[in-house]
């Protein structure tokens, strides 16, 4: 039996979303996921509802959250449909490949719109929300790449420190209105957004999906995944960003 | 709907909590306005008064919430004939210092004054005299009741003897009452003569309410039910009440008045009442609890106790006003009160063995409360011709589950005696309960009703949909209400 009955998935249709979208029908939560393509959704609540077919049937709510007019609407709606709300998961997110020479404002921009701009649309509803509620869980997939600002990916990174101050801020927000804001920094994941690149320590989606489970539930406000990368990153948080100077770190 | 209008409802028990969108009308108008909305916008509306429902009677989760408590005017008093027409959101506590002066009481009071009229007809309560009397039902002259179509009908026992009888306890299902009126009890003075009584048992409670069921007025039971020796489970204290006869009371119009009715304002002369909660808090745990019960039992041993006395009505009658915000004093967790009404041949027997099952299940009734009954004739009825007892439990986030699989036991024995129970109280049971202590005929007639009242199904609540939504009762195309009507409030135990 889950804690919670009723959760928000935004960005649900591949990678780490989808495989929480999975885990949560296990634990028959009963879930609504949001995502760009609807196709890709709706393939995904079909195969959950095969997989378990005990578990509420998810319900899918096709939108691209750049979209951010959108979302007080879809937000009550979906709050609506569901029946009640006690979690809310942003795992949205977008990761372009950057020449180390390319400034491209488009694709930086886009990485802002998804990352950072779709992320306080979609949660500054739950806050308000929760805040009433005087209960439920905020929890939004950063990474652990936001802990410094990386040569290969200056944009995505400085995305992901923006998204970890403002769900610091949350919290400091909400935490004594018995609201949690969870902060999830996986490191290397195999996701779409990671094909194709060779990264240290890579873990499978859905093993991260099972530790992030864990994190929402648990009563930590920063979640790395897998664990080992709190420690790792504390190293390379302390170096002085002298040394990181021309590296390719 | 207007984000602002979303609001957090919970039950008074503190034992769940939901989001709704909540409206408070102060006239038929707006109220009408509202049944419009929910049909513009396809949402389902709750009925609440005071909130008083332990578990989720007034929530509607994501839905729409109608809070009647605005509307309180008292529309008309005939001091001669004793009878008042008042709007829903009219409490006991208005009703009762409205019409004391005139020699007047209500015909049936809950345990606390906070009730409202609409709360009061639509869980059709009762009070501790509810074996002589009956329901708050059988005191309703007429009422009109708004149907989610916006029209408006007035319904009596003779003119249409199904929707009063369906109504009445059909806890805002059929309809929203708008206006009632109510037949009173002419009081001769505002004393009750009170005899206080020490039972060693359940069984000496039973014969002890059996003894007095034709000389008193009123009877009430509370019974210690931390564990002990095996033969004094249920050992406890009786209070009986009579009126006082004309003449026998020499200055009635002092004791009549409101202010000589009123509880105290401190506890022990010194507390303020607002704070007690507060102090009381600490010992809102099983320690705390027993050394209360064996204490206040104990009392009764004390020279002089057991000797008759005289109290106001309001002091005999809303227990539960003494302390205001006590279950506060149960927070994070909050509780449950868990209410069965047994017919007399088994009630002693049942209450025994839930005493004891609560004991083998580690959890222990904080407070028991035990009343006489009646059978009536409302479509969804809890009485029966025996006797109810209600049972404390506080809630924590670890024993949630294993006090709501307490209460599916306990409710198993009470079905099996052919018990029932009272939708105001709970919070536990599982869907479909009520048709197996509901008789089929009741069933088939109040949905025969939901038809003809409601049948887009606008009105509902999270304990419709947790109970009688599995069958007969429209859907309205609702995803995910069950799940929602069991979210959780606790977040620290």
């Amino acid at each position: 039996m889950s804690p919670f009955s009723n959760a928000i998935i935004i960005g649900a249709s591949s990678g780490m979303g989808a495989e929480l979208a999975r885990l949560l029908a296990r634990k028959r939560v009963r879930t609504a996921l949001v995502a760009r393509r609807r196709e890709a959704l709706e393939e995904l609540a079909a195969g959950i509802t095969k997989e378990t077919p005990k578990a509420p049937a998810p319900l899918v709510y096709p939108h691209d959250v750049r979209h951010f007019d959108e979302v007080p609407t879809l937000f009550q709606r979906i709050a609506h449909d569901l029946g009640g709300l006690d979690l809310v998961v942003y795992c949205a997110g977008v990761m372009p490949p950057v020449a180390v020479n390319e400034y491209d404002f488009g694709k930086d921009r886009m990485v802002y719109e998804v990352n950072v701009l779709g992320a306080i649309a979609w949660l500054n509803e739950a806050a308000k929300r929760f805040e009433n509620q005087e209960s439920g869980v905020i929890a939004a997939f950063s990474s652990v790449a936001g802990d410094r600002g990386r040569k290969g990916q200056p944009v995505y990174s400085s995305s992901k420190a923006a998204l970890n101050t403002y769900m610091e801020g949350l919290r400091n927000r909400l935490g004594h209105r018995g609201v949690r804001v969870v902060t999830i920094k996986p490191g290397p994941v195999r996701t779409p957004m990671t094909e194709g690149l060779k990264m240290p320590f890579m873990i499978n989606a859905d093993e991260a999906a099972r530790q992030i489970w864990a994190g929402i539930r648990s009563s930590r406000t920063t979640v790395y995944v897998p664990k080992k990368w709190r420690a790792i990153m504390w190293v390379i948080r302390s170096i002085p960003s002298a040394l990181f100077r021309g590296k390719d770190i | 709907m207007p984000h602002d209008r979303l609001e957090r409802v919970q039950a008074w028990g503190l034992n769940s909590a939901s989001m709704a969108h909540v409206y408070r009308p102060s006239t038929v108008e707006r109220l009408r306005e509202v049944f419009e909305l929910a049909h513009r916008t396809g949402r389902q509306v709750a009925l609440r008064g005071a909130g008083r429902s332990y578990g989720d009677a007034f929530q509607n989760s994501e839905q729409i919430v109608l809070d009647l408590s605005r509307m309180n005017r008292v529309l008309d008093w005939d001091p001669e004939e004793g009878i008042i027409a008042l709007e829903p959101g009219v409490t006991i506590e208005r009703l009762w210092q409205y019409i004391i002066e005139d020699s007047w009481w209500p015909s049936v009071v809950p345990g606390t004054m906070s009730t409202t009229m609409g709360g009061c007809l639509g869980m059709n309560i009762h009070g501790k005299n509810a074996w002589k009397v009956g329901p708050f039902g059988n005191h309703v002259l007429d009422f009109d009741l708004m149907l989610p179509s916006g029209d408006t009908v007035r319904v009596d026992r003779e003119g249409d003897p199904q929707l009063f009888r369906g109504a009445i306890g059909g806890f805002g299902m059929l309809g929203c009452i708008t206006r009632v009126r109510l037949r009173t009890k002419r009081v001769h003075s505002g004393l009750l003569r009170v005899f206080p009584q020490r039972v060693r048992n359940f069984d000496e409670m039973v014969d002890s309410f059996e003894e007095n069921a034709d000389a008193m007025d009123y009877m009430v039971g509370w019974a210690d039910c931390f564990p002990g020796r095996p033969r004094s489970i249920g050992r406890g204290e009786m209070h009986f009440a009579q009126y006082l006869e004309p003449g026998e009371d020499p200055f009635p119009a002092q004791t009549l008045r409101v202010e000589n009715q009123q509880l105290p304002d401190t506890i022990m002369g010194l507390l303020p009442k607002a704070i007690v909660w507060k102090l009381a808090a600490p010992f809102v745990n099983n320690i705390g609890m027993r050394l209360i019960n064996t204490a206040k039992y104990h009392a009764q041993l004390k020279p002089g106790a057991g000797k008759p006395y005289l109290q106001s009505h309001a002091a005999f009658a809303f227990l539960l006003d003494y302390v205001p915000n006590w279950h506060h004093a149960y927070k994070p967790g909050g509780l449950i009160q868990y209410q069965s009404f047994v017919p007399k041949e088994y009630a002693a027997d049942v209450f025994a063995e839930q005493v004891r099952l609560s004991h083998r299940f580690g959890m222990y009734p904080y407070l028991a409360v035990t009343k006489k009954h009646l059978p009536d004739d409302y479509l969804i009825t809890h009485a029966v011709d025996g006797y109810s007892m209600a049972l404390d439990y506080p809630v924590t986030r670890s024993n949630r589950k294993r006090l709501w699989k307490l209460c599916h036991e306990m409710d198993e024995m009470v079905l099996a005696a052919g018990g029932r129970f009272y939708l105001a109280k709970d919070a536990t049971m599982l869907p479909g309960t009520p048709r197996r202590y509901l008789p089929e005929e009741n069933l088939r007639a109040f949905e025969a009703l939901k038809q003809r009242c409601d049948p887009g199904g606008m009105l509902s609540s999270n304990l419709y949909r947790r109970l009688f939504a599995s069958r007969g009762a429209p859907e309205g195309g609702r995803a995910g209400m069950k799940a929602a009507s069991l979210q959780h409030v606790g977040r620290s135990a």
